[in-house]
């Protein structure tokens, strides 16, 4: 850009680097302060921002391992962090493979195939998006008890009953989806068709394997989703064992057990991961959509 | 070939035909376990799904149906559910359906018989059984091995001690019987006769009787003093003649009562009222300051004159890919007043230590903070990309004409974002309306108000105070839980109406 450099630039310019480097503080040092915290020994603030000592009790708390009691005898730690981030990783997997599965086949007849209600149907579905989930906690919680009552697998406190639940938010995902296909000439199906091949085996054999990357996408988000689904996970799961990642590490801060460094250590094991697949998927989002919304 | 186009041709009608069995028996077994209206809802589905599937002229809906039908049995059938529950009383104390509930009372019994037999119980392996004398005749009995009950009710047969085979050791105590007498309640022992019996006292098994008989026009009859007992409609109660409710309640349809609790019982009104303006404050003020923050960031970062943009972008991007359970509890863990290190520095500083959970004004300020944190980001490249697509020449003609950056962004930059910017606030503006997740993991909606006795808190967004009714604290009340989520469904739909006004409906993918 050809602008005119006046006097007033190089303050300007320092200043803009004055702010963005306060404001970026700002933003790590929530992530500084819980790396010195899961380092420091007890759960109490020592009146010293960076440890004097480094302990690993807390990291060790964390891995499950045994960690020395008041008395000085190896104690289990009580709360299952790794179990819970491998619940939250089973539901995030099934849920997110079959939402996967639902949406691609969807979108497609949504993209390619005519049929009556097309329009109102994916009116519909942009609708449906835009109510969350959360208004309809109680329905759910009914609609699970009485699931319940006839297939207990699918009842209360079961992670089959979450994955359940999760699999029909799948609005957003067939118009993601959707808009890839459509940036894919359908010229290449019809001529899969015109050698012989059926409707279905267009879709499985030729679009689908070109439509890969958006799938992928997809899946991560429906992952992240899953992962970081609050609500309906806190009212279906109630067991210790049972519990996602997301309804547990709210069990570390309650006002009569506060485990702040216990926390710090656990909230770095498993958010680290998550927050890598995020970043991964917003990226691949961005080019994806980039290039599939382009035909709307 | 013949044989392979034939094994195509039975294939078909023979899944088919296995399908509907499946179907068939599968809603027989939900409907024998007392879940009519999900035996309907398999039948419904199976029935669709065999016409779908075989039918020519539904091709296109082959691939729909499963997606189009998860959608609609698990995001609009709990929508439309949940409207219908806040027109019920449904809630802790009317948890059960009608049939069941009367179940319940017909099921429940008392010592009718004055004969009453001695109580024992034996550890037995790991596993315990049951001797019972009758101190009058001499009998003894003994049960066979039994876990002893949890939540399920537990029956044991006794035979007669002489051919059970079991020489008694020493019985639990006292104090092992008073541990388990929550749980021997619900041990029910057989006699050889048939006779059920019940415990009545620590020591002591006594035969039961029911306690209601049913009447053939619907009425319970108490066996023991002769009450009736009528199921009153209107209260989700059975009800003595003198008016008093009998538990365990049942579901009734209250009407419109729920929706007149919120608006006009001053114990609901009041707070909802606070709750409500609180809500829009909050998302109102979310919207705005993560904007503008979000749009500064994006026109810095958009300045050429700028170096390490890239560095500051990627920094600043970091709180939106962090998941929200765990940046949230991190600042609720800095936040804390006394072992927090905001107040740690703050007391360094300046010798200060502000309560942020325990003040109203402050817990609001901190959710604000918080959220700002969370929120810019998303704000920050969205108008970074918004902002891309403004034509250069544009900001050169300006320069000519000897314009400041803030000329420059007041009069071409904001004008031309406005536009596709503003649907995009009214979803975020919907969002934070419901942002529940960090409403109750940072501050749960407390401090709570002092003044009042139903759960609610300064800082309760209306969706956190449905969550509060319906799921915590003590009385779950799920009726009135639903009929407020309904008031919000509408307000979203209001929302969403003014957004498509904004917008076409089919941008909205490019989010």
């Amino acid at each position: 850009m050809a602008i005119v450099v006046n006097k007033s630039q190089r303050w300007r310019v320092w200043a803009a680097h004055l702010f963005l480097l306060c404001l970026c503080a700002a933003v790590i040092f929530p992530f500084l302060m819980v790396i010195s915290i899961s380092l420091r020994p007890g759960n109490y603030a020592t009146g010293r921002i960076i440890p004097t000592t480094i302990s690993l009790e807390h990291w060790r708390f964390a891995l499950g391992l045994p960690v020395p009691g008041p008395d000085g005898v190896p104690v289990k730690p009580d709360l299952p962090v790794l179990q819970w981030l491998w619940n939250s990783i089973k539901v995030a997997l099934v849920s997110a493979c079959v939402g996967l599965f639902l949406s691609t086949t969807a979108a497609y007849a949504f993209a390619r195939l005519k049929f009556a209600g097309k329009k109102a149907a994916l009116m519909g579905l942009m609708l449906m998006q835009m109510f969350p989930t959360i208004l309809t906690l109680v329905a759910i919680h009914s609609i699970f008890t009485r699931i319940g009552n006839a297939f207990p697998v699918f009842g209360m406190d079961s992670l089959w009953s979450l994955v359940l639940a999760y699999s029909g938010g799948i609005a957003l995902h067939i118009w993601t989806i959707k808009g890839f296909y459509e940036t894919i000439p359908a010229e290449i199906e019809e001529a899969a068709t015109v050698d012989g091949a059926t409707p279905w085996q267009a879709f499985w054999r030729v679009l689908l394997p070109m439509a890969l990357p958006i799938l992928m996408v997809v899946f991560l988000l429906a992952f992240i989703g899953a992962i970081i689904e609050y609500p309906v996970a806190s009212i279906l799961l109630h067991s210790q064992k049972n519990l996602t990642l997301a309804v547990g590490a709210n069990s570390f801060l309650y006002p009569q057990k506060y485990m702040w460094g216990d926390f710090a250590a656990a909230a770095i094991l498993s958010g680290l991961p998550i927050t890598l697949v995020f970043m991964l998927a917003q990226k691949g989002l961005i080019a994806g959509l980039t290039s599939g919304g382009t035909k709307g | 070939m013949t044989s392979k186009t034939d094994l195509k041709r039975f294939l078909g009608p023979a899944l088919l035909g296995a399908f509907v069995v499946g179907a068939l028996y599968l809603v027989t077994v939900v409907h024998a376990v007392g879940e009519p209206l999900l035996a309907v809802t398999i039948l419904v589905i199976a029935a669709l799904a065999a016409w779908l599937y075989t039918s020519r002229r539904t091709y296109a809906y082959r691939y729909l149906y499963p997606a189009i039908g998860a959608a609609l049995i698990f995001v609009v059938f709990p929508m439309v559910y949940t409207m219908a529950i806040g027109f019920t009383n449904y809630g802790s104390r009317n948890l059960l359906d009608f049939p069941r509930a009367t179940q319940y009372l017909l099921d429940q019994t008392y010592a009718g018989d004055a004969s009453t037999y001695q109580f024992q119980v034996f550890p037995d392996g790991g596993r315990y059984r049951a001797r019972l004398e009758d101190q009058e005749k001499g009998d003894a009995f003994v049960s066979a091995p039994f876990d002893m009950p949890g939540e399920a009710p537990v029956e044991a047969r006794m035979a007669p001690q002489a051919e059970a085979g079991f020489t008694p050791g020493d019985p639990l105590d006292l104090a092992d019987v008073i541990a388990h007498e929550d749980n021997l309640k619900k041990l029910t022992l057989v006699l050889p006769a048939g006779t059920r019996l019940g415990m009545t006292g620590l020591s002591e098994y006594a035969a039961m009787k029911p306690l209601y008989r049913k009447n053939p026009d619907g009425t319970l009859v108490n066996n023991q003093d002769g009450t009736v007992l009528k199921a009153n409609f209107r209260t989700g109660f059975y009800e003595t003649g003198a008016g008093d409710q009998v538990q365990p309640g049942f579901q009734a349809h209250i009407g419109w009562k729920n929706y007149a609790r919120i608006f006009t019982d001053e114990k609901f009104s009041g707070p909802f009222l606070k709750i409500f303006v609180w809500t829009v404050l909050f998302a109102g003020l979310s919207v705005f300051l993560t904007c503008s923050l979000g749009m500064v960031l994006a026109v810095l970062l958009n300045w050429e004159a700028l170096r390490f943009r890239s560095v500051y972008r990627l920094l600043l991007f970091l709180p939106y890919a962090v998941p929200g359970f765990i940046s949230i509890l991190v600042w609720k863990g800095l936040f804390n007043s006394n072992t927090g290190e905001i107040n740690l520095i703050l007391n360094g500083l300046f010798g200060i230590k502000p309560g942020w959970f325990s003040d109203p004004t402050l817990a609001k300020i901190m959710i604000l903070i918080v959220n700002t944190w969370l929120g810019f980001p998303y704000m920050m490249v969205v108008s970074m990309g918004l902002i891309k697509a403004i034509p250069t020449d544009l900001y050169e003609a300006s320069a000519v004409a000897g314009a400041g950056p803030l000329t420059n962004f007041f009069k071409i930059t904001l004008p031309l974002i406005r536009r596709p910017l503003t649907p995009l606030l009214i979803s975020s503006f919907a969002f934070n309306f419901n942002n529940f997740v960090l409403i109750f993991l940072l501050t749960g909606g407390r401090p709570d108000f002092t003044d009042i006795t139903v759960p609610a808190g300064t800082t309760d967004i209306l969706i956190s105070y449905v969550y509060r009714l319906a799921f915590q604290d003590s009385g779950q009340q799920f009726g009135l839980g639903a009929a407020i989520s309904t008031v919000i469904f509408l307000l979203v739909a209001v929302l969403t109406v003014i957004q498509i006004r904004f917008t076409k409906i089919t941008e909205d993918e490019k989010r």
